[in-house]
């Protein structure tokens, strides 16, 4: 049967009561749509409504986080790897929260004395608040004797921990720029540097530049031994100035009598063996030469092992996320409606066709995918994923859709339009498909956090690996962290609570939607 | 008899699927460059020669049907050529040798969480609307979102390193404990187990407590009481038997999963199970050992949810197989 067999020409129609009054009241309240009254009963969900605020929150966290703070993915810096998080309002307001100590519990007295070795050669408050002190039984290795040992335990700055240290290959310009720096400023950078012949032999402590002091290490594989004076106090062993060139002619530290050298030159005096202070340094480096907003290092989240910032870290990694998720999310949205709109309006051998392929992907396991991906193709991992995601995440979308054609299809208004002559795309997008859309947008807000959960987890395996230049994941820094665990929990510590709080929010205001897009489905779970 | 026709059918077709992808896998496997492995002190050209008598350089699909009757006739999966200090062994040995812990943790971990997250929704639905409902479903939405890893962070960090209840980060060597099946063995699996339980116990009680509201606000049970059961004799004998019908299913599925585990808390907890081996195959792509792990992964995921799929319909004969 043809459509035109049953073509009535328009001017057979015509208004019947086109004069005469209607007696039907007109409709006093505005018409509630399907959104609307979706929106409506979402509102009333309260906890989705929080969920919904956190979410916002995060997104907002991983759009702007990257710009409020000066560090970068890349920037690396093993010297300050660990330390923990810092906000310098709290260091301000004299909080001992969250100012970048961390508690150092009972430890020897040659660890504390080098804290203390610190504190006195460059002034910064290493050991905040006080010391206590305990003693304790122990064997001792070399005597094979028991003997008693007084341990301690403080609060120690990560930050000013760091204190001194040498650099071997300075060049004579940049020797000479920090010396001008130094009596522009009035801040000592430079520290005299220590004799190379009365350097402790301890193989641990070789590459310390802290050690300023004397030792009475003998062999190599000992100990740190400390050696004092008469008074209890330690002996310095910065090189005496014996005449001869020496480029240094800015501030001097106290006691300087007589002269000590700053500098050992290298390579004929176009290098130098130089003792820095190392957040000074860092302030000269950054705020100076590279011209970074950097000042002294401080970060709000810590460091994480490599000594990258793990504010910016996260933020970056969320902000991977999110865009990986919701571009997947979209994408997956129109293959997997086209195509279980396809499968549910044809049904029949079309569907069990599609079906088929449908079920043999959606078993292959993603890891499979990935890595056989990653092996063949030589790109960048994030591409892998992306790939990875658009191959089999369509599939749930698909059998939503399905379902809902199933159900929709065989209704009196459907026939009515096929009747009227609609053709199949009509039937399919403009009367069926909008049936199905509360499931859709439900669906596609839960592929979020599954899309979030399977990129952190296989970056946590390293399955895969995100970290290129500016990118990172949650999933590599959690690893990073896990390693570190019993020694810095703070690097695990935000990125989890980031993950959490994520899963957590995206459940609450997915099932939330549900509820609101499909009242009859309250309480069952998908 | 028509039961009997899904169940083959639906067994037809897990096989063919299952197949489908092993050719897929084996292909693309096969299709990446081989290189044969550098052994300080051993002549190349004789390493060589060994993978060439393995018929490594032959075309794929003689590759494949060799493999495929290594499989059927010797039982020989391959051997590892790549993966660290499985150097040359068999990979079906290596894989049998790492089988028990994975096996052994997820059998605890199944047998502490489905008891404790059954009751928990019981007691959960019996109170409906009261503030221990409440607070079980609000704890299980937390423990249901949160991953694993955020969990096994946590029970290391508080009782591993903080209150050292448990001293052992990682469980113990076999040697070490003297047997999988020993009471040391089970105490140094315990923080791995712990975390691996709480999800599954928060979906377990998740979904006893929607069924069991379900259940207990149908007509039969007002009929139970009327009949003069008291509330607790109706809900044992009519309400927990229906409400258990969707919860049974997934249990069952469990306890199939239990063979794949968890490659998140194996990797955490140091455990020498599949989980880490598959790992190291894919970081090393050890091609034997890989597709051996893969087809594994994917035979016990497709049965795991075919057998969900068909104790359905033995638990519940209201549910009618194979009908459209």
């Amino acid at each position: 049967m043809k459509a035109q067999d049953y073509n009535i020409s328009s001017e057979k129609f015509k208004f019947r009561s086109l004069d005469e009054n209607i007696h039907d009241k007109k409709l006093e309240t505005k018409p509630v749509g399907y959104f609307k009254d979706a929106l409506y009963r979402f509102t009333r969900n309260k906890g989705s409504i929080v969920a919904a605020f956190i979410i916002g929150l995060l997104l907002l966290f991983a759009i702007i986080g990257p710009f409020l703070t000066p560090y970068k993915v890349s920037d690396r810096d093993t010297r300050y790897a660990n330390v923990t998080p810092k906000n310098e309002l709290f260091v301000k307001l004299g909080i001992n929260f969250w100012d970048g100590t961390t508690k150092e519990e009972w430890v020897s007295d040659v660890t504390l004395a080098k804290m203390l070795a610190i504190e006195k050669e460059t002034g910064a408050d290493v050991i905040k608040g006080d010391i206590k002190e305990r003693t304790v039984i122990k064997r001792d290795k070399d005597t094979k004797k028991d003997k008693e040992v007084t341990e301690y335990s403080y609060t120690i700055d990560t930050y000013a921990k760091v204190g001194i240290i040498m650099i071997s290959t300075m060049t004579n310009e940049e020797y000479l720029d920090i010396q001008r720096y130094q009596k522009e400023t009035g801040i000592q950078v430079i520290y005299p540097i220590t004799d190379p012949k009365l350097r402790t032999t301890a193989v641990a402590e070789l590459s310390n530049a802290n050690i300023w002091f004397k030792t009475s290490n003998t062999t190599p594989n000992s100990a740190l031994k400390i050696a004092y004076d008469e008074n209890g106090e330690l002996i310095p062993i910065y090189r005496k100035y014996t005449g001869g060139f020496d480029q240094y002619d800015s501030i001097r530290i106290e006691g300087d009598t007589p002269k000590y050298d700053y500098a050992i030159s290298k390579q004929n005096g176009t290098q130098w063996e130089v003792r820095l202070k190392y957040d000074e340094y860092y302030r000269y480096q950054n705020s100076l030469i590279e011209g970074n907003k950097i000042e002294y290092p401080s970060f709000f989240f810590g460091a994480d092992t490599h000594g990258r910032d793990i504010f910016v870290c996260l933020a970056s990694g969320a902000r991977f996320s999110f865009i990986l998720a919701i571009v997947v999310s979209v994408v997956n949205l129109f293959v997997g409606a086209i195509y279980g709109a396809v499968e549910g309006y044809y049904g029949g051998k079309i569907d069990l066709f599609m079906e088929r392929v449908a079920d043999i992907l959606s078993a292959v396991p993603s890891t499979i995918v990935i890595t056989l991906l990653r092996y063949h193709l030589k790109v960048d991992h994030w591409v892998i994923l992306f790939i990875s995601f658009f191959l089999t995440g369509w599939i749930g979308m698909a059998s939503r859709t399905r379902m809902q054609f199933y159900r929709f299809k065989n209704q009196e208004y459907v026939l009515v339009a096929r009747t009227l002559g609609a053709n199949d795309r009509r039937i399919m997008f403009k009367h069926i498909f909008p049936n199905a859309i509360g499931t859709l947008i439900t669906g596609s807000v839960l592929v979020i956090p599954g899309v979030i959960f399977s990129e952190t987890s296989l970056s946590y395996l390293q399955i895969i690996n995100l970290e290129t230049g500016n990118l990172t994941s949650v999933g590599t820094l959690l690893a990073n962290g896990q390693g570190a665990l019993y020694n810095f929990p703070h690097i695990i510590l935000f990125p989890s609570i980031f993950i959490s709080l994520l899963m957590l929010s995206f459940n609450l205001f997915g099932n939330g939607l549900r509820d609101a897009f499909n009242p009859s489905l309250r309480g069952t779970e998908e | 008899m028509n039961m009997l026709k899904y169940i083959l059918k639906r067994i037809g077709l897990m096989i063919m699927t299952f197949l489908i992808i092993f050719v897929m896998c084996f292909v693309l496997v096969k299709l990446l460059p081989f290189e044969p492995p550098v052994d300080i002190g051993k002549d190349p050209e004789l390493i060589r020669q060994q993978y060439e008598a393995r018929g490594f350089f032959d075309p794929i699909p003689k590759q494949f049907f060799t493999y495929i009757k290594r499989i059927i006739v010797d039982g020989d999966f391959g051997v590892c050529f790549k993966t660290p200090g499985l150097y040359n062994k068999p990979v079906w040995d290596t894989f049998v040798t790492k089988l028990p812990p994975t096996i052994l943790i997820n059998i605890y971990s199944s047998l502490f969480a489905v008891p404790i997250g059954i009751a928990l929704g019981i007691f959960a639905a019996l109170k409906k609307n009261k503030w221990q409902d409440h607070t079980i479903s609000t704890a299980v939405m937390v423990f249901i979102s949160v991953p694993s890893f955020v969990y096994a962070s946590l029970v290391l960090y508080l009782f591993c390193f903080k209150i050292p209840i448990f001293p052992n980060k990682t469980i113990l060597s076999v040697n070490a404990a003297g047997g999988y099946l020993t009471w040391k063995m089970f105490v140094s699996m315990i923080p791995a187990i712990l975390s691996m339980s709480f999800g599954s116990i928060a979906g377990y009680a998740r979904g006893t407590r929607a069924e069991l509201t379900e259940v207990l606000t149908s007509e039969f049970m007002l009929l139970a009481r009327t009949k003069g059961l008291t509330k607790s004799q109706a809900t044992v004998r009519h309400a927990l038997r229906n409400a258990m019908v969707p919860i049974f299913p997934s249990i069952i599925g469990e306890f199939v999963g239990v063979l794949s585990g968890s490659l998140v808390i194996e990797s955490i907890f140091g455990i020498p199970g599949v989980g880490g081996l598959y790992l190291s195959s894919i970081r090393s792509m050890d091609y034997d050992l890989f597709m051996m792990l893969s087809s594994f992964y994917l035979l016990v995921g497709l049965s795991a949810g075919l057998v969900v799929d068909l104790s359905y319909g033995v638990i519940d004969p209201r549910i009618r197989m194979g009908a459209r």
